[in-house]
């Protein structure tokens, strides 16, 4: 292992991660919501659902935030390798994944592990692992 | 009002999503490249969230409601089995594979990148096949 000192970004990734921290707190000590996002997307898919509105609100909020952003600051532009048939087959299993594993990065790797669950650390440490192990394969065994 | 909140609370990750780079593709599987070049990053945005959140679920905890008076709602299960396991390690295959996962994606839509719709269409697609799945296993 080798740590990539000119692409570390402590200051920023700390701020954005209160920001991240902040936005879970608000959500959870003002709606009284767990900021799970995988959770929260899958909750406006189900038809029906009269208790959605502050879903969509949520979800809103999300999209909403690059145009947000851009009036203060020119947006990053992001790295994107995956093709068209990696990103299909991508999005298709972390959409099965997070629901049958209750859920993604935000509701068990910030809320869940804020809240101290023991459940949420496995399911923390289980998709690390699984991505710390594709990408390994992805990368170096596999060169794509 | 509790639309506002929540909308508020949208807004306000999306925006922590890109100050801290967890937003890019790239960034996050140079963080998931432990044999290469390895980007550090995410674990500060990770630890800086979760400082915060520490404060704010301790507090959720010892509440009933919250201080808009919203009924508190907290996950309460505990099951630790292969449900759990499997789907966390398919995530996390999905997640190395793109270096999306579902907040960041959903963010890069909103920037209009054809990259985060496919992806999300097909998250989407997951989502439901699994509703559909649970349906034909379990009928009602």
């Amino acid at each position: 292992m080798s740590i990539a000192w000119n692409a570390f970004t402590p200051w920023s990734a700390l701020t954005g991660g209160v920001m991240i921290g902040l936005a879970a707190a608000i959500l959870i000590l003002m709606n009284g919501k767990v900021a799970g996002i995988s959770g929260i997307l899958a909750g406006v898919l189900k038809p029906f659902n009269r208790n959605g509105y502050w879903r969509l609100s949520f979800l809103l909020g999300l999209l909403i935030a690059p145009t947000v952003y851009g009036c203060f600051s020119p947006l990053p532009v992001l790295q994107i390798d995956a093709g068209v048939g990696r990103l299909l087959l991508a999005g298709l299993v972390v959409g099965l994944g997070t629901r049958y594993g209750s859920g993604c990065t935000s509701g068990h790797g910030v809320c869940g592990l804020s809240r101290l669950s023991v459940r949420s650390l496995v399911a923390t440490l289980t998709f690390m692992g699984a991505g710390f192990v594709t990408v390994f394969v992805v990368r170096h065994i596999l060169n794509w | 009002m509790t639309y506002l909140t929540s909308l508020f609370a949208g807004l306000l990750f999306g925006l922590g999503l890109i100050v801290s780079g967890m937003v890019n593709p790239g960034k996050v599987q140079s963080f998931l490249d432990l044999a290469g070049a390895w980007d550090p990053s995410l674990m500060l945005v990770m630890g800086g969230a979760i400082a915060v959140g520490l404060v704010a679920f301790t507090i959720a905890k010892k509440r009933a409601v919250t201080f808009i008076g919203e009924k508190i709602d907290l996950p309460h299960g505990t099951k630790i089995d292969v449900r759990l396991v499997a789907g966390s390690a398919l995530f996390g295959i999905g997640w190395g594979l793109a270096g999306f996962c579902p907040g960041p994606a959903l963010v890069g839509a909103g920037m209009g990148l054809s990259s985060a719709f496919i992806f999300v269409a097909a998250m989407i697609a997951g989502m439901l096949l699994f509703e559909l799945i649970e349906k034909v296993r379990r009928p009602k």
